[in-house]
């Protein structure tokens, strides 16, 4: 295996003075999908958001390496330029910025250059195309007075036009309805599609990983990885729940 | 792992801090008396009937107190602010090339005659006291648009109008800086627009003070007949010294049955700067006010536009923002009196204080018993920058009728870590997530604004918020 782009080692987080991970080891590398799950309160989110740098939630031990360089020290933007994104469990909604508009200087300030308006315009209107989304999305306030399948949608847009090498997804399935479950997954493997592109699919529902081609699967529960395995886990957990493992640990 | 926070105040100002030696061809001695209010007098040609009214506006000005409500303005020695100074240039010249050097550059580095070039009907630029440059596009003249300053309009064909109008609807009795303007206003525009005639591009004035320790009194005053239309600019700013200027200007908008106006201001004094300026517009039938007003400097500001609605089925609309940064004391807002049946009012604010500014929105509507089926929207928003910031919103309503439809809406908020987090998470430094939440908070307002405007405001709103300028 080619050396892993992710590396986390006993990770441990904190919200507000009460410890949620309690020693989390995962890699990943390059190209693969992972899966994390787990139940409600196992602490998936707190992965994420530690992953993102979050303030609200912090790592009181442990290391992280991201292509080669520790990303705990890294500010929350430098971990985005250093190639890290996350897709939120519920977007921001920001007034007076429109979503292209914002992703136009994400990517300038990112890059250092200057994006060719018609060509960049072509591009989010494609990428709206592959999401099922109108194209009036493009000009339409961040995420303002979107639904939540709406807001689902612009981040898988957003993970699109960015081009990250290891895409969080936060419970990017939850609250949404079928198809739009497969409208996003069909975003999801847009992405997959670049072979060095790696996800990280977080989740406790096993129907947005039907149509995704998956390497690995983590099971947390209670802030640590009681169960690793292939896709077949997903299959198992799906019959039988998570009190398998609860059980295990109790 | 955010930049080093500057203060604009203090060092980013540059563009709009240059300044030149004072080389003034005439200046009175600091402080207030007759004598000094006669030689204004004398030295401007004044008829006689003005001679007389500064002098009765010097009496009220003695005898009014100090207003005692708002921010505190113990920092303005009345004895020590030159109260007229006349730039070293003849008065009103018309052709560009005319205007001396230091000042024909002050006014290149803000771009006055580009933009007259490329987007105006119409310019006048103010330096100190004085109006040192006006021009009016020929086909707009000669629709009978006037475009003047007042001391000429005095002696012209006008003189009756300006007489029957000049500081009628803020009379000297209004406030003690009221008196005080009325007593010392000097230069200023004059625009008269005729009957049915609508000016398509906007007039523009600018107004500039360049002498240290010295006030600035323009009076604007604006004639849109019936049936007419105008879109009026008006811009302001002085470089930083140490001593407080003071700005005590005066603007009466008259619009007539049916005709419009929009009123725009983008303020940017420099944050020394005592902002005492007071703004009406009375409105006939059928006719309509738009104020469109953007405040980021001075060290304090009382403003608050007032539309007094006086015809049936008048209009008023007031969008601002005002942006009150380190050392800043913003006061402002609106006022708005409903004086016939359905008129109609809506205010549109947002205000945004940072490192310690304090900004206060104060609003007023006053609906009189006559005024049936009237309806009012107030609406006002404010952002905190950072905890050691302040914002406050005064509004007032004093309704005479059960008969009118009035509704208000205030959110006072902070910038929320979480929109902070979410920006970053996509690639923007900490500064320029906080920035583009601001513009982003703004962005009602300035996208009122012709489009030069729009993008010096945003540029304002992301110097202030950065501390860097390119």
């Amino acid at each position: 295996m080619a050396a892993d782009m992710l590396t986390v080692k006993d990770l441990r987080v904190s919200v507000e003075d009460s410890e949620i991970l309690h020693g989390v080891d995962i890699s990943i590398g390059p190209g693969e999908t992972h899966v994390l799950m787990g139940p409600n309160g196992a602490g998936k989110s707190t992965l994420g958001n530690a992953l993102m740098g979050n303030p609200q939630y912090t790592v009181t031990g442990g290391e992280v390496r991201f292509h080669g360089e520790d990303l705990l020290e890294k500010s929350v933007n430098e971990r985005a330029a250093s190639g890290l994104f996350m897709s939120f469990q519920n977007p921001i909604e920001i007034p007076g910025i429109s979503l292209e508009n914002f992703m136009r200087s994400a990517i300038e300030q990112r890059s250092g250059t200057k994006l060719r308006l018609w060509d960049f315009r072509k591009q989010v209107r494609a990428t709206l195309d592959t999401l099922q989304m109108e194209h009036s999305y493009a000009e339409r306030d961040l995420n303002v007075g979107f639904s939540g399948g709406e807001k689902k949608k612009a981040e898988i847009l957003q993970l699109l036009l960015l081009k990250p090498s290891l895409a969080i997804l936060d419970e990017t399935d939850s609250g949404l309805d079928v198809d739009a479950v497969k409208t996003v997954s069909r975003g999801i493997k847009e992405f997959q599609k670049d072979q060095e592109a790696s996800l990280l699919v977080i989740t406790h529902n096993a129907a947005i990983l039907d149509a995704l081609h998956v390497d690995k699967v983590h099971v947390l529960v209670n802030g640590r990885i009681v169960k690793e395995g292939g896709a077949e886990l997903i299959k198992e957990i799906e019959e039988n729940g998570f009190s398998a493992f609860e059980e295990a640990i109790a | 792992m955010s930049e080093t926070k500057t203060h604009i105040e203090d060092v980013k100002r540059a563009f709009y801090d240059f300044r030149f030696e004072e080389n003034d061809a005439y200046r009175v001695r600091s402080g207030l008396t007759p004598e000094i209010i006669k030689e204004i007098s004398a030295e401007k040609k004044d008829p006689d009937w003005m001679r007389d009214f500064r002098l009765k506006s010097l009496e009220i000005f003695e005898r009014t107190p100090m207003p005692d409500w708002g921010p505190s303005i113990e920092g303005l020695d009345m004895d020590n602010i030159v109260t007229y100074v006349r730039p070293n240039a003849e008065r009103m010249n018309t052709r560009w090339e005319d205007v001396p050097d230091d000042i024909k550059d002050t006014f290149e580095r803000l771009g006055i005659p580009q933009a007259e070039r490329t987007s105006l009907a119409g310019v006048g630029a103010q330096y100190d006291s004085e109006l040192v440059y006006h021009n009016v596009r020929k086909e707009v003249a000669a629709m009978g648009v006037v475009y003047t300053d007042i001391e000429s309009a005095l002696h012209g064909e006008y003189a009756d109008m300006i007489r029957e109008r000049f500081m009628h609807l803020v009379p000297p009795t209004d406030h003690k800086f009221a008196a005080l303007h009325g007593a010392v206003w000097s230069g200023g525009s004059f625009v008269y627009v005729p009957p049915g005639i609508s000016v398509e591009i906007p007039l523009q004035s600018y107004f500039r003070l360049n002498a240290p320790g010295a006030g600035q009194f323009e009076h604007t005053l604006i004639i849109v007949d019936e049936g007419a239309d105008l879109h009026f600019i008006e811009g302001c700013s002085a470089p930083k010294y140490n001593v407080a200027n003071l700005h005590a200007g005066c603007v009466e908008l008259y619009v007539g049955k049916n005709a419009k106006l929009r009123y725009s201001t983008i303020e940017n004094w420099s944050k020394n700067m005592y902002n005492l300026n007071t703004k009406r517009a009375r409105v006939e039938e059928g006719g309509k006010i738009e104020w469109i007003s953007g405040s980021f400097g001075s060290h304090v500001s009382y403003l608050y536009p007032m539309s007094v609605l006086k015809g049936a089925g008048a209009r008023s609309e007031f969008t601002g923002v005002t942006f009150a940064g380190a050392g800043q004391n913003l006061d402002t807002g609106c006022k708005v009196v409903h004086g016939a049946p359905d008129t109609t009012s809506y205010v549109n604010t947002r205000s945004i204080s940072k490192d310690g500014g304090i900004s206060t929105f104060r609003s007023a509507i006053v609906v009189e018993p006559k005024a049936v089926n009237s309806r009012s929207s107030v609406s006002c928003q404010s952002l905190m920058v950072d905890d050691i910031s302040r914002s406050d919103t005064i509004p007032a309503m004093d309704i005479r009728t059960a008969k009118a439809d009035i509704g208000h809406e205030a959110r006072i908020g902070r910038i929320s870590d979480d929109a902070v987090f979410y920006l970053m998470s996509r690639g923007l430094s900490e500064d320029e997530a906080r920035a583009l939440i601001v513009s982003g908070f703004a962005d009602n307002v300035s996208k009122e604004l012709p489009l030069e405007y729009a993008v010096e405001m945003n540029n304002l709103i992301r110097i202030e918020m950065k501390g860097a300028i390119g």
